[in-house]
């Protein structure tokens, strides 16, 4: 069997350019392995050879992952490559999203791509879907180890094998249920898997929910007639006309608007664009859904400190949770900047 | 957070939740007069203050506060 051609990507710092002041080092290709490539190789044997290392500053990478995008499938075209491996790239965040981009776009092409994240990585929520990526640990010191089931899955990739489910092969699921026939039916596994339950023996489900995160909760507001309060909206309120073309579902960003000096969100001069609701009462009344004139009345009578000049807005219908969290964190980290100690949210 | 779906926000990890009308307008009810709405929206909204100055251990739903 002749060796694979496999591609391999690497961030500055593992690709021998620099450290953290490397960071916007534009995407670089180099012939053969280079840095954990070597290990690589070391691991693939016969079975492929590095002929290629991808290599991108973290910085530059993470904030135009488009146009890294578009240079990683311009070089697995010049490369010839079979294979894409990248990475791993442990708990480093921008890092994880530059694999996570790249094995996404190989596999577009059409070309077998394969990563490792550890699982607190949000490159791992962002691209599992789209590509295999192996669990590691959140530091290099995993690196040998982690190499090796790379190169293997790299190489049974490479070669089209049929891979197995993720309990299995030890990748993290993609969440895509396969058809298969089994010989019982499944009202007789259900009514097994009841009875398990009920007696309190192990089963194993065929439909895993996804996990709900819980946070705790946050301390309370210290003072609240001194505290500045922020209001935050999934309802799709927006200055009407929609000036910013915020999207009606499935959501992935979100938009302040200044309500500095306004007592009340005036019908006609604000709507919902909520594509998950029937909008009819919050036209006629936007503060159905931003309490705006509500909250003026208790911040004129002294219930709070005061209220945050700008209300924030995005539509919460069929967002992915994993949208849903990523805004959420930048809204958090925003009103932090501007001083806000505590926030209503309304939802519909 | 306001909304009409208390339980559901509770279960999927929201700590501090007040009850909200109704989806399409957790703020207020267009069927009451414009007085008894407005009163109802201000105590949603006291509702949600009480909730940010209250120690919590896990999520609770608040009820609503009188007007």
């Amino acid at each position: 069997m002749t060796a694979l051609r496999v591609a391999h990507y690497l961030n500055q710092f593992f690709g021998r350019i620099g450290s953290e002041e490397f960071g916007d080092h534009p995407f670089t290709v180099k012939e053969g392995p280079i840095g954990p490539g070597i290990g690589l190789q070391k691991e693939l044997g016969d079975a492929g050879t590095v002929v290629a290392t991808f290599i991108c500053g973290d910085n530059r990478a993470s904030t135009d992952l488009a146009a890294f995008g578009a240079e990683v499938e311009k070089a697995l075209r010049d490369a010839k490559a079979d294979v894409l491996v990248a990475g791993p790239a442990f708990n480093a965040g921008r890092y994880g999203l530059a694999c996570g981009e790249a094995c996404a776009r190989a596999a577009a092409m059409g070309i077998p791509a394969v990563t490792a994240l550890n699982q607190e990585n949000p490159g791992v929520e962002l691209y599992r879907r789209k590509t295999y990526i192996l669990p590691t640990t959140p530091t290099a010191l995993g690196m040998n180890e982690t190499l090796g089931r790379l190169a293997r899955l790299a190489v049974r990739l490479g070669r089209k094998e049929t891979i197995g489910s993720p309990a299995v092969e030890g990748y993290y699921g993609s969440g895509v249920h396969r058809t298969a026939i089994l010989e019982r039916p499944a009202a007789d596994r259900a009514i097994d898997m009841l009875v398990a339950r009920m007696t309190g023996a192990k089963f194993v489900t065929e439909l895993t929910l996804p996990a709900v995160e819980h946070v705790a909760p946050a301390a309370p507001v210290a003072d609240i007639a001194k505290a500045r309060i922020a209001i935050v909206t999934t309802g799709g309120i927006v200055p009407k006309g929609n000036p910013d073309g915020l999207k009606q579902s499935n959501s992935t960003e979100w938009k302040t608007y200044s309500i500095d000096g306004v007592e009340a969100l005036e019908a006609g001069k604000y709507e919902s664009i909520h594509s998950g609701y029937d909008a009819s009462a919050a036209n006629s009344n936007p503060n159905y859904v931003v309490p705006l004139d509500a909250i003026r009345e208790l911040e004129h009578e002294k219930a709070f400190g005061s209220l945050f000049d700008k209300y924030i807005v995005t539509t919460g219908v069929g967002t992915a949770v994993v949208e849903a969290r990523r805004m959420g964190r930048e809204i958090a980290a925003e009103l932090k900047t501007q001083s806000v100690d505590g926030v209503i949210l309304t939802a519909t | 957070m306001i909304t009409a779906l208390g339980p559901v926000a509770a279960d999927l990890g929201a700590n501090r939740v007040i009850r909200g009308v109704k989806i399409p307008h957790p703020c207020g009810d267009p069927t009451l007069e414009p007085s008894g709405d407005r009163a109802l929206r201000e105590s949603i909204v006291r509702s949600a203050l009480g909730a940010l100055a209250t120690k919590l251990d896990a999520s609770r739903i608040f009820d609503r506060t009188a007007a």
